[in-house]
């Protein structure tokens, strides 16, 4: 009888390595996913200099500014958590978790009323300003939506990971030992941080 | 079973039974099975869609359909052909059964991950099937979507990129599974360099699978968003660029030919060496010539836009690029000829089928230099000479290495023997009908017949009709091959565990395999993956 028997390198054993890998691996086609989108902005910013910089003047940099403070320190916060558990400190992981998440909450707000001035402009695509604007602003508002849409998105995404992982610290299942769930939010969270550093520059900054 | 033989572990067919026992299963070889049984019936879909396009091209004028129907018909067999059949064919079904078994493990690294990858794929497959019955049916813009047509025409353009996108992420998910499955379950002792070829072409292809599929993934859904908000990011008409969409739409579907190539290659790879039972010859040129094809691969998209807006350095650039593939791909097939002189050659069927993929293949791969060289490309471009080139690729090359692998593996998935006299006469029908149906084809292009038309000019006729002849054979072949299977399955001879002497992993277990593949610890043989100890010349 062999039914105990089971292979030293089971698919089936806990492997922090390889869920880290796998970890590393999908953001690398989450960054590509992005690429895509900077390549068409970098080619219709080329086309569309004078347009693009027309419109990057109506967003508002002191907003996009305080999302990036909030965004750089909410990725300390996290990293520091997963310090925190490594040295056992179960209860201040979980609360700079929810530092993370209150930031990430923070930022989505700024984000809507960043959103909702646009759309009290009729900057929104579709909309009857939007549509008798020269082409150029029409597809660097439209980048603009897309994009910060979509990073938008990932954050929603990052939070809701964030959550799920402090659930299982507070059930032990993450725990001293055994962190690579809260380590890959954590790598996670810092590409929401990594692409927004490309964003704010790209829209809010260059002039 | 007798009662003198230890007692025998169920195998994976009997561990669990019932439908839910399946849709769920985080086996590795069940799910195989799953995509088996789904990428097979939507490749008789494509199949019959095929069928269906070459009847019509039986005569000049219309004979079964209308041009509009044609288009979407055209489409629909390019989509259900490219993301539903041959991207996932060999990983999806063969690496998922065979990976792990061929490194000595019992599932991939990721199960659960695995399973979601298949009810994506089933998702994906859904949102293709309902282009069917919604508005006005499949799109009819070719499996390309090329802009500003996909942008304005009426058809369901943003379901079916929708389901093109969920493919991807299928397809990103398994690349993603295997990569890990690689790196970190090998058996002790196998290092990379120990691993079987097909193990190889399959790590280049997720590899391949990973980075490229986000950028169409990022594509479609601007397609998706240009439909839904009339932004124009593609269609010039309200200041888009149509050539950027070409771009991006190539930088993934080009090395999305690698995905469909590169693991028929690992086939390739395990069926020469078993069955002239001698060692590869050249395996680690074989195993980097694969991550080569991978990494040129992302450097070529540019050949498809040579006729449609390029500037002329950049044209020479992709041109000569092109031609850089053909280089590591030279070197599997003089290292596949070479491991067949002087082996102890064994006539079976999968061998039959690796050569007739090598001979289709070096058909399709030297038409693909006349493609890619500049001034030729000017003359051929978008005619038949494209369409006979990519299917003697994709079905001579792929498709023929999927029924081969299929072959070679029966035994060890279902414990039976198929019956070779019929396996052999589908072989002879699947592939004459096959030679029938594309090579005219090449020689229609030549003469200048453009592809994706219902009609075409009186002195095509001659031409059309063999190859639509041809397709009939081909279809003939197919439904005994498959009935031969079904049947065998059934009814078959109970095979050995290792019927073809093979001594790769795969053969140390029971056939089918138990639940959690080995019953005790795999041995690697010494010297190297293929390294038959009886051989002549070893």
């Amino acid at each position: 009888m062999n039914h105990t028997f089971t292979l030293p390198n089971s698919g089936h054993n806990f492997d922090a390595k390889a869920s880290k890998l796998g970890m590393w691996l999908f953001l690398y086609t989450e960054l590509l996913l992005f690429g895509g989108l900077f390549l068409v902005y970098m080619v219709y910013r080329y086309l569309n200099q004078e347009a693009f910089l027309e419109a990057s003047y109506e967003l508002n940099v002191w907003m996009g500014g305080i999302n990036t403070v909030i965004l750089l320190t909410s990725s300390m916060t996290i990293a520091m958590s997963i310090t925190a558990l490594q040295k056992g400190d179960k209860k201040l992981s979980v609360t700079l978790q929810w530092i993370t998440i209150a930031a990430a909450l923070a930022f989505l707000v700024i984000k809507y009323f960043e959103w909702g001035a646009k759309f009290e402009h009729g900057l929104f695509p579709g909309m009857e300003h939007y549509n008798s604007l020269p082409v150029g602003e029409r597809l660097y508002y439209y980048l603009y939506f897309f994009m910060t849409g979509l990073h938008a998105l990932h954050v929603i995404v990052g939070g809701v990971f964030i959550m799920v992982v402090i659930k299982k610290v507070e059930n032990g299942s993450v725990n001293q030992k055994r962190y690579s769930l809260l380590e890959n939010s954590g790598l996670y969270w810092h590409l929401v941080d990594l692409i927004w550093i490309y964003l704010f520059p790209l829209f809010y900054l260059i002039h | 079973m007798t009662a003198a033989t230890t007692v025998e572990q169920p195998n994976f067919f009997q561990a669990k039974r019932g439908l839910f026992s399946w849709i769920f299963t985080l086996d590795h070889k069940r799910i195989g099975l799953l995509y088996l049984y789904s990428v097979g019936s939507f490749f008789l879909v494509g199949l019959t869609l095929g069928l269906l396009m070459r009847l019509e091209l039986l005569n000049p004028g219309k004979d079964i359909m209308e041009a509009q129907t044609y288009n979407q018909v055209f489409t629909l067999h390019g989509v259900i052909m490219i993301f539903l059949f041959i991207i996932p064919s060999i990983p999806a079904v063969f690496g998922n059964f065979f990976l792990p078994l061929m490194i000595g493990t019992d599932d991939v690294a990721f199960p659960r991950l695995n399973l979601f990858s298949w009810w994506l794929y089933v998702l994906g497959a859904l949102f293709a099937l309902s282009t069917l019955v919604f508005g006005d049916g499949p799109a009819d813009t070719g499996w390309t979507f090329y802009a500003p047509y996909s942008v304005n025409t009426t058809t369901n353009v943003s379901l079916s990129v929708m389901a093109a996108l969920v493919l991807g992420f299928s397809s990103i998910l398994t690349g993603l599974n295997f990569i890990v499955t690689i790196h970190r379950l090998r058996t002790p002792g196998m290092g990379f360099n120990q691993m079987p070829l097909f193990a190889w072409s399959l790590y280049a292809t997720s590899w391949i699978q990973l980075l490229a599929t986000p950028v169409i993934g990022i594509t479609l859904l601007m397609i998706f968003a240009e439909r839904t908000f009339g932004v124009g990011l593609f269609d010039p008409s309200i200041g888009g660029d149509p050539i950027l969409y070409q771009h991006m739409f190539w930088i993934y579907s080009h090395p999305a030919v690698y995905i469909m190539a590169l693991p028929a290659m690992g086939i390739v790879s395990e069926l020469i060496p078993t069955f002239a039972q001698r060692t590869i010859f050249g395996y680690k040129a074989i195993a980097y010539s694969s991550m080569a094809i991978a990494f040129i691969g992302y450097f070529v998209w540019g050949h498809h836009m040579f006729t449609s807006g390029m500037s002329g350095p950049a044209a020479v650039i992709f041109s000569i690029l092109t031609f850089m593939v053909a280089i590591p791909t030279a070197i599997k097939v003089f290292n596949w000829v070479a491991t067949l002189y002087k082996g102890s050659i064994v006539i079976e069927i999968p061998l039959l089928f690796a050569l007739a993929f090598i001979f289709n293949f070096l058909i399709g791969g030297l038409t693909g230099l006349v493609l890619g060289a500049l001034a030729a490309d000017v003359h051929v471009h978008d005619t038949y000479f494209v369409v006979g080139h990519f299917h003697y690729v994709m079905f001579g090359g792929t498709g023929f290495a999927f029924m081969g692998a299929m072959h070679y593996w029966f035994p060890k998935i279902w414990g039976k023997m198929y019956n070779k006299l019929w396996a052999g006469i589908a072989f002879a029908f699947v592939f004459i009908g096959f030679n029938v149906l594309y090579f005219p084809m090449f020689i229609l292009g030549i003469m200048g017949m453009p592809r994706r038309y219902y009609d075409y000019l009186p002195e095509f006729h001659p031409l059309n009709m063999i190859s639509t002849y041809g397709s009939w054979i081909l279809a003939a072949g197919i439904v005994i091959m498959i009935v031969n299977l079904i049947v065998s399955k059934r009814k078959g001879e109970k095979a050995a565990a290792n019927p073809w002497n093979g001594i790769t992993l795969e053969w140390q277990t029971s056939s089918p395999p138990p639940l959690h593949n080995f019953d005790k610890m795999p041995e690697l043989p010494e010297g190297g993956p293929y390294n038959y100890p009886n051989a002549k010349n070893a």
